[in-house]
């Protein structure tokens, strides 16, 4: 039996997770764009918390702090730091205007819903038929990556990544096994931390970085 | 306990020479630790032939045939990359004093990656395989960005975001097998162990499964290299210090394919080896393509070097689709072979780029009269790894065509010796640039020491034999293509 309250704040935070992916394709100042990410982080914290809570799930909860302490306070801040390094902030040309992006991402919305048709099937739960959102968050955060040019926005591209698929495996399996979590979690940090270190020393060796000017290596 | 050592080994070696990084001559405790792991394996190679599997930290290690292959690729290549990798640093005090602190870290990384590695391969989880993949390239980036050029820079940059891209796919797919297990009862902690996966494998649900494994292909192929997401290869394998570009392209790569392998074993018993067979077709059939036209018009050794993997990844590609123990068997061979050939390549292109100050291909000229050991050492290389007798490569590619043969892939094996032919005279007429001709200046060349050319020829005579003579190697191979074919 699945509790109105229970499923409607459920519903409330994977919508925020999508929500913060599309605000994420809107927003062209760094501050406001790692604001965003913190937000989706949080979301997806809550998504943990309440489905943890739900099913009385002690290993759930840790992963739920996990997730609240690392993505949706530690990797932000991080982020900021990189952010304000960088001389203006603001995206200054992205390659697809915003207007289209938007439109993108309501397409890409679309083919989340229809291409994990495949998953929801399988799972046949009303948890798991929000499953789709987290791809649509997944395939969101490919299109920052390939039309987003700033080093802080391909950062934050790959979380939205990584979010969609921790978003699909809460859904439908209440995650993977908490130590499994963990250690993915702890390799994603460090993850972010070396772009970080790179994204300074891009900045130091290249000024202002556009990475489509990355262009020193081809064939 | 035995596993805990290959894996603490290395470990040790880089925290000792971090410690004791004042003294130059410390960076030989690594080398030792390394010809201790492959020393170690080897024993384990034959422990596990002929006594079975064993496992360690309470399970949480497992080594098969299988996995006990693979470290002995992992500690040889290992090991001769920390040997010269000595070699290579002193060259880059040498131009730039203020190098000896990064040399430090530098061999506190190479250790790193070495671990993570032989866990990658020795995990009995899937999932913590996948976490020591990741691993491997959060430690790597900062070794292919070693110089802080801005090429090695760029480099990095779209090694880590193209990688972690892709190994976050090969998550999701691990996710979704992690999804097929729970549901056919697998108690959740053991869920992912991959004995356990392989147990419930007809029971789990065929379609999510072959999402999952097209993900895995997807995310695992990116840092095996395969098209379509090889565009970080050419790039981190050329920049990076020429150790650093041995271990990747002579091990890492094929550790991730390793994860493919594992993954394959899974999903043909649930769907059957169709499904496998014409995805691995197609990003093998892709991969050779893109190697043989880009290798045409390469301009620079290094990356004709890393193109030349993309190849070799498409030819284990396509060996694996036939997936028949005979292919595998060849496959591994191959891993092997390549994996030398190609990090003595490398390794020698460290030496010719120290020596001659360039990775132009038109800039270098007479190598085997200027410099006979070197220009010997690539020319040779070069010929094993273009897959002519007496090399190993040569039996292994042979192998994997017959095997192709004889499951109807015939075509396809028709089409890749096609590539290799293309493959073969572009990387025959660059050689020759490079190699041949009259030595126009007098200058008197110093020849590089003993120590460093001595791996090197070495590393090509066990090369030539484990191809004459492949006895030492025909029985672990075949229990290892035994234990991820049904």
């Amino acid at each position: 039996m699945i509790g109105s309250s229970f499923y409607s704040m459920l519903s409330l935070a994977v919508g925020s997770v999508l929500v913060c992916a599309i605000i994420a394709i809107w927003v062209s100042s760094t501050r406001l764009l790692i604001r965003v990410l913190a937000a989706q982080g949080f979301a997806l914290g809550i998504v943990a918390l309440v489905l943890g809570v739900h099913e009385r799930d002690l290993s759930l909860m840790a992963t739920a702090v996990v997730v609240l302490a690392i993505k949706g306070v530690f990797m932000p801040l991080m982020l900021a730091k990189v952010g304000s390094r960088s001389l203006t902030n603001l995206e200054p040309k992205p390659l697809v205007n915003i207007p289209a992006s938007l439109a993108g991402s309501a397409v890409l919305i679309v083919l989340a819903f229809g291409s994990s048709r495949v998953i929801t099937t399988f799972v046949n739960t009303p948890i798991g038929a929000l499953a789709p959102v987290g791809v649509a968050t997944l395939l969101i955060g490919f299109f920052v990556l390939v039309a987003r040019r700033k080093p802080v926005f391909q950062m934050v591209g790959l979380m939205l990544v990584d979010n969609g698929i921790d978003l699909v495996a809460f859904l439908c399996s209440a995650g993977v096994p908490f130590l499994i979590e963990l250690g993915v979690s702890l390799d994603v940090l460090l993850a972010v931390v070396v772009l970080m270190v790179l994204a300074q020393r891009l900045a130091s060796e290249f000024g202002d970085l556009d990475v489509g000017d990355l262009r020193e290596l081809h064939d | 306990m035995v596993l805990l050592m290959i894996l603490i080994a290395p470990l040790l070696g880089g925290v000792i020479s971090l410690l004791f990084r004042k003294d130059v001559r410390i960076a030989w405790i690594s080398v030792a630790t390394n010809a201790f792991v492959l020393g170690v394996s080897i024993w384990l190679a034959f422990h596990v032939v002929t006594r079975g599997v064993v496992l360690g930290a309470g399970g949480f290690l497992r080594a098969d045939a299988l996995s006990a292959f693979m470290v002995i690729v992992i500690g040889a290549i290992s090991l001769m990359a920390s040997w010269l990798g000595i070699s290579t640093m002193a060259h880059e005090v040498a131009s730039n004093p203020n190098q000896r602190a990064h040399s430090a870290t530098y061999g506190v990384l190479v250790q790193l990656f070495i671990v993570a590695m032989v866990l990658a391969v020795l995990a009995a989880n899937v999932a913590v395989m996948w976490v020591a993949v990741e691993a491997t390239t959060v430690v790597t980036t900062f070794l292919v960005g070693h110089r802080r050029t801005k090429g090695a820079l760029e480099a990095s940059w779209k090694y880590i975001v193209i990688c972690s891209v892709g190994i976050a796919l090969a998550f999701f797919g691990t996710v979704l097998v992690y999804l097929c297990a729970l549901r056919v009862g697998g108690h959740s902690a053991a869920a992912l162990n991959w004995t356990s996966l392989v147990s419930v494998a007809r029971h789990l649900n065929p379609s999510v499964m072959r999402l999952g494994f097209g993900l895995v292909v997807l995310g695992y192929g990116t840092k095996v290299g395969l098209v379509p997401m090889h565009s970080w290869l050419p790039d981190a394998h050329s920049q990076a210090p020429a150790p650093i570009s041995a271990l990747m392209s002579g091990v890492l790569i094929t550790v991730a394919f390793y994860a493919i392998l594992r993954f394959k074993a899974i999903v043909d018993l649930a769907v059957g080896p169709n499904f496998s067979r014409t995805l691995l077709v197609i990003v093998a059939l892709l991969s050779l393509a893109l190697a043989a036209s880009l290798l045409i018009t390469q301009h620079d050794y290094k990356r004709m070097l890393a193109y030349h993997s993309i190849e070799h990844m498409g030819l284990i590609a396509l060996g694996a689709a036939a997936g028949i123990p005979l292919a595998i068997a060849a496959v591994l061979l191959h891993i092997l072979g390549h994996g030398l050939a190609k990090s003595i390549l490398f390794l020698a292109s460290g030496e010719i780029m120290a020596a001659e100050g360039t990775t132009e291909i038109s800039e270098v000229h007479a190598l085997l009269e200027r410099r006979p050991i070197l220009g010997g050492v690539f020319g040779v290389g070069l010929i094993a790894l273009l897959g002519l007798p007496p090399f190993s490569l040569f039996s292994s590619e042979l192998l994997m065509a017959r095997a192709e043969f004889q499951v109807g892939l015939g075509w396809a094996a028709v089409a890749s010796i096609v590539a290799m032919v293309i493959i073969f005279f572009a990387v025959v007429g660059h050689a020759r640039h490079m190699l041949l001709g009259a030595n126009v200046s007098d200058e008197v060349l110093d020849k590089p020491p003993n120590w460093v050319s001595g791996p090197l020829v070495s590393g090509l005579v066990i090369l030539a034999l484990i191809g004459v003579l492949a006895w030492p190697l025909s029985s672990l191979l075949s229990a290892a293509a035994h234990v991820v074919t049904p």
